[in-house]
C-alpha cells in the first residue's frame, strides 16, 4: 500500500513538472503571435503613440489606425494582398497537377530513361535554387513577364520546375497496390482512365497536402518575387513589400503597420492550415519515413 | 572499389560501345533500308508518312522544320559567336546608338541552340530507328498502327510521354538551361563592369575559381573558408538540436497522464501555420537593441546596456540557432508523434519489467528506432539547412558585417545568402556563379557520402 501511494505521488510530481514545462513552452511559442496581434492595435499616429519598435508589449491606447492604413488607399497593400492570393491560388492548382502527373508516370510506368531522369533531377536539385535567378529574369523579361507582368511570371517560374518535387507524392502512389491498376487494365481501362478514375480519387490526402504546401509557399517568397518585380510597386507580393516596411521603413515607425498587415495575412493562412492540419501531418510523417 | 566496378561493367567502356553501336546502326540501316528509309535520313518523318503514319511522321517533320526555322532566323547567329561571346561593343556615334553584340544573349541563345542541336540529333536517330522498325513489321506481314492508334496510345501505353512532356520541358527551360548558363558564367568575367550590351564579357577559364581560393589581398579564400565553415556548423546545429528537442517535446506531450494533448500540439503548430516572414521578422525585432527583450531586461535592472543580439558575431550566431529551435521543434514534434506511436508497446513493457529506467528506455529503444527510421529525413534536413535562406535572411540579412570578409559577406551569412547578396548588391555574377557551383559540390559530396552510411540504406531489414 505504502509503495503504491509513493508511486502515485511520484507520478503526480512528475506530471506537475511536465505541465509546468509545457506551459512554459507554450508561452514561449505563442508569445510572438500575441506580440504581433497586440502590436497591430498600437497607433502609429505620433500624437497618440509611437509606431516603431518599443520595449513594451501591451499598447497604451487601443487603436485601429494600422488596419485603416492597410485597408485604405494610402498604400498598395490590397493590391499586394491580391497579387499574393492570385499567385498562391494558381501555383497551388497547377503545381498539384504537375506533381500528380509526374508522380504517376514515375510510380506506375516503366519507360526507357526513367531512372536516368530521376537521378538527373536529384542532381539538379542540389544546385541552389536562385542560382538560376539572373537567367530566369532575363528570359522572362524577353516575353514581358517581369516588373508589370511579374505576377504571371512568378506563377510560371514556380510551376515550371515543380515536377522535380515529386518525392512525397510518388511515395504515396507507391503504397497503392499495383494489383488494382492491373485489374482495371485487364478489364480494358486505359492508363489515363486508371489515373483519372482510380488513382486520383484514392489520393485525396496527398493531393490536399500538395495543394496546401504549394499554397503556403508563395506567402514566404521573397527572393524571386523581389527580383522579378524589381522597382515595380504594384507587382510586389506581401513578403517583399512588408519586408521593406520592416527594414527600410522602420525608422518612420512602420512596425505596427507591419504587425497589422501580418495579422491580416496570418489569419486566413493559419485558419486554412489548421483546418487541413491532419493532411499536413500525414504528408510530413510519410515523407520523413520514405526520405 | 574500382576493381569491382571494372569486373561488373566498366561505365566508360560501356558508354563508348553504346556510341559505337549507334554509329553502326546508322550505317547498317542506311545500307539495308528501302528508299523511303533512305530519304528519311534527309527529310525526317518521310518514311513514316509514306507508310501511312501521318501523326508520327508529321511530328518528326515539324521538329525538323522548327529546327531549321530556329537556326536560320537567329540560332546560328548566336551559336557561331559562342566561342568569343561577341566582339563588337555597342557604342554611340553622333548621338546614334550603334548596336553591337550582346554577350548575355549570345551565351543564352547559343546554349539553347546547342541543346536544340543535341535534341535534333536524338530525334533524327529515333526517326531512323523508327523507320527500321516499321520496315521489319511490314516485312513480317503485320499491319502498322494507324494515326488513330498512335494517338490513343498516348493515353495508354505511352501515357508516360503525355504526362511528362510538359513537366520535363518546364524543368529544362526553367532549371536546366539557367543552371548550365550559370555554370558557363562561372568561367567568364561577367560582373558589374562587364554589363552587356555596352561592355561585353568573355571566357576567362578558371580565373574565378583561382580567385575564390586565393588568400592574398582581394582574394575570396578567407571569406569562402569562413562562410563555408559557418554554413556546415549551422546546418549541423540546426538539424540535430531541433531533432532531439523535437523528439523530447513529442515524448513529453505523449506522456501518460498528460491531458489536452491536442491543445499542446496545436499551440506549437501555430509556428508552421503563420507565414514565416511575418513571424521571423517580428522575432528579429524582439531581439533588437530597442526591442522588447532588451527593453524589459533593462527595465528590470538586470542589464545596463542592450545585449548585442544581432551585432556581435558570435552572439548573432547563437541567437539564430536558438530562434531556429523555435521554428524547427513543431515540425519535428509532428513527425515524431506519428513515428513514436509505431514503436511496439511491448518493447517498453518488457524493458520496464526488467527494471529499465525511462532514460535507458529512451536511449536503447526510442532513439535507435527513431534514428533508423528518420535517417534519410536527417540527411535531407541537413542539406536543406545548408541552403536555409529564409531564416538567415529574415533574421539578420547576414549581418553583422565582418571586416575580415571580402565580397560583402557578413558573419552569419550562409553560402546561399552570400550568393544572393553577390547577385543583388554587387552584381558580381561570375563570383555568384562560382559560389553556386561550390554549394552544389558541398551538397552533393555530403549527400552521397552520408547516404551510403545510413543504417536504413545499409541494412534495410534492420527494424522490420
Amino acid at each position: 500500500m505504502a509503495r503504491e501511494s509513493s508511486m502515485k505521488r511520484k507520478r503526480a510530481v512528475s506530471n506537475f513538472f511536465s505541465y509546468l514545462l509545457l506551459i512554459i513552452i507554450v508561452i514561449i511559442w505563442l508569445f510572438p503571435f500575441f506580440g504581433i496581434v497586440l502590436g497591430s492595435f498600437r497607433s502609429y499616429n505620433p500624437a497618440v503613440e509611437y509606431g516603431g519598435i518599443v520595449d513594451y508589449v501591451i499598447p497604451k491606447h487601443f487603436s485601429l489606425d494600422n488596419y485603416r492604413f492597410c485597408l485604405g488607399d494610402e498604400t498598395n497593400y490590397k493590391r499586394w494582398y491580391m497579387n499574393t492570393v492570385t499567385i498562391a491560388f494558381f501555383v497551388s492548382l497547377l503545381q498539384t497537377i504537375v506533381v500528380l502527373c509526374v508522380s504517376y508516370a514515375l510510380s506506375r510506368m516503366r519507360f526507357n530513361g526513367r531512372t536516368l531522369l530521376m537521378k538527373f533531377w536529384l542532381i539538379l536539385g542540389m544546385f541552389p535554387g536562385f542560382l538560376t535567378m539572373i537567367c530566369l529574369y532575363f528570359l522572362l523579361k524577353q516575353v514581358g513577364l517581369t516588373q508589370a507582368g511579374a505576377v504571371p511570371g512568378l506563377i510560371l517560374v514556380s510551376v515550371a520546375s515543380s515536377g522535380m518535387g515529386y518525392y512525397i507524392c510518388k511515395g504515396y502512389f507507391d503504397t497503392i497496390p499495383k494489383a488494382l491498376d492491373e485489374a482495371a487494365r485487364i478489364d480494358g481501362a486505359s492508363r489515363a482512365r486508371v489515373f483519372f478514375t482510380m488513382t486520383i480519387p484514392m489520393s485525396k490526402p496527398i493531393i490536399i497536402y500538395q495543394a496546401l504546401v504549394a499554397f503556403m509557399a508563395p506567402w514566404n517568397d521573397y527572393v524571386f518575387a523581389s527580383y522579378m518585380a524589381f522597382g515595380h510597386d504594384k507587382s510586389y507580393n506581401v513578403a517583399v513589400s512588408m519586408y521593406r516596411w520592416m527594414n527600410t521603413g522602420d525608422y518612420q515607425g512602420y512596425f505596427t503597420r507591419f504587425c497589422a498587415g501580418g495579422v491580416l495575412i496570418a489569419i486566413p493562412v493559419t485558419l486554412l492550415f489548421m483546418f487541413l492540419q491532419k493532411y499536413y501531418v500525414e504528408g510530413v510523417t510519410g515523407g520523413a519515413v520514405k526520405g | 572499389m574500382s576493381n569491382t566496378s571494372v569486373a561488373k561493367k566498366n561505365p566508360v567502356g560501356s558508354f563508348f560501345s553504346a556510341v559505337g553501336n549507334v554509329f553502326k546502326d546508322i550505317g547498317v540501316i542506311f545500307v539495308q533500308g528501302d528508299w523511303r528509309t533512305k530519304i528519311s535520313y534527309l527529310i525526317m518523318g518521310f518514311g513514316q508518312i509514306m507508310r501511312g503514319q501521318f501523326l508520327r511522321g508529321g511530328m518528326y517533320l515539324s521538329i525538323e522544320v522548327l529546327f531549321i526555322w530556329f537556326m536560320t532566323s537567329f540560332g546560328s547567329k548566336y551559336f557561331s559567336k559562342l566561342g568569343t561571346l561577341g566582339t563588337i561593343e555597342t557604342y554611340k556615334k553622333n548621338r546614334k546608338t550603334v548596336y553591337g553584340d550582346h554577350s548575355f544573349l549570345i551565351l543564352l541563345f547559343g546554349l539553347l541552340a546547342l541543346f536544340f542541336i543535341i535534341f535534333l540529333l536524338f530525334c533524327w536517330y529515333k526517326n531512323i530507328k523508327d523507320n527500321q522498325k516499321e520496315e521489319l513489321i511490314l516485312k513480317s506481314g503485320k499491319k502498322l498502327p494507324g494515326s488513330k492508334a498512335d494517338f490513343l496510345s498516348l493515353f495508354d501505353s505511352n501515357f508516360d510521354k503525355t504526362l511528362l512532356a510538359l513537366p520535363v520541358t518546364g524543368v529544362f527551360a526553367f532549371t536546366v538551361l539557367p543552371i548550365v548558363f550559370m555554370i558557363c558564367v562561372a568561367f567568364t568575367n561577367y560582373d558589374a563592369t562587364h554589363q552587356a550590351p555596352t561592355k561585353l564579357f568573355t571566357w576567362v577559364g578558371f580565373e574565378n575559381f583561382k580567385n575564390m581560393f586565393s588568400f592574398g589581398t582581394g582574394g575570396f579564400g578567407r571569406t569562402f573558408g569562413g562562410v563555408l565553415l559557418w554554413t556546415l556548423v549551422w546546418a549541423l546545429l540546426a538539424t540535430f538540436i531541433d531533432y532531439f528537442l523535437g523528439i523530447a517535446v513529442a515524448i513529453l506531450i505523449n506522456k501518460k497522464g498528460i491531458k489536452f494533448k491536442k491543445f499542446w500540439r496545436t499551440c506549437l503548430v501555430m509556428t508552421i501555420a503563420v507565414p514565416q516572414f511575418v513571424s521571423l521578422l517580428y522575432v528579429s525585432k524582439l531581439f533588437d537593441s530597442a526591442g522588447i527583450i532588451n527593453g524589459t531586461l533593462m527595465k528590470w535592472g538586470i542589464i545596463d546596456s542592450a545585449i548585442p543580439f544581432w551585432t556581435d558575431p558570435l552572439l548573432a550566431k547563437v541567437t539564430i540557432v536558438v530562434v531556429n529551435i523555435w521554428i524547427g521543434i513543431p515540425y519535428l514534434m509532428l513527425m515524431a508523434t506519428g513515428l513514436l506511436m509505431n514503436i511496439p508497446a511491448d518493447l517498453y513493457e518488457s524493458a520496464s519489467i526488467d527494471g529499465a529506467t525511462p532514460w535507458q528506455m529512451f536511449r536503447h529503444i526510442t532513439m535507435p528506432y527513431m534514428l533508423f527510421v528518420t535517417g534519410p529525413y536527417l540527411l535531407t534536413s541537413y542539406t536543406g539547412n545548408l541552403n536555409n535562406f529564409n531564416v538567415i535572411y529574415l533574421l539578420t540579412g547576414g549581418a553583422p558585417k565582418s571586416m575580415s570578409y571580402t565580397g560583402g559577406a557578413g558573419a552569419t551569412d550562409l553560402l546561399v545568402t552570400w550568393l544572393y547578396k553577390m547577385t543583388i548588391n554587387d552584381t558580381d555574377y561570375k563570383m555568384a556563379a562560382v559560389i553556386g557551383i561550390m554549394v552544389f559540390i558541398v551538397t552533393a559530396v555530403i549527400s552521397l557520402s552520408v547516404y551510403r552510411m545510413l543504417p536504413s540504406v545499409k541494412d534495410e531489414e534492420g527494424f522490420q
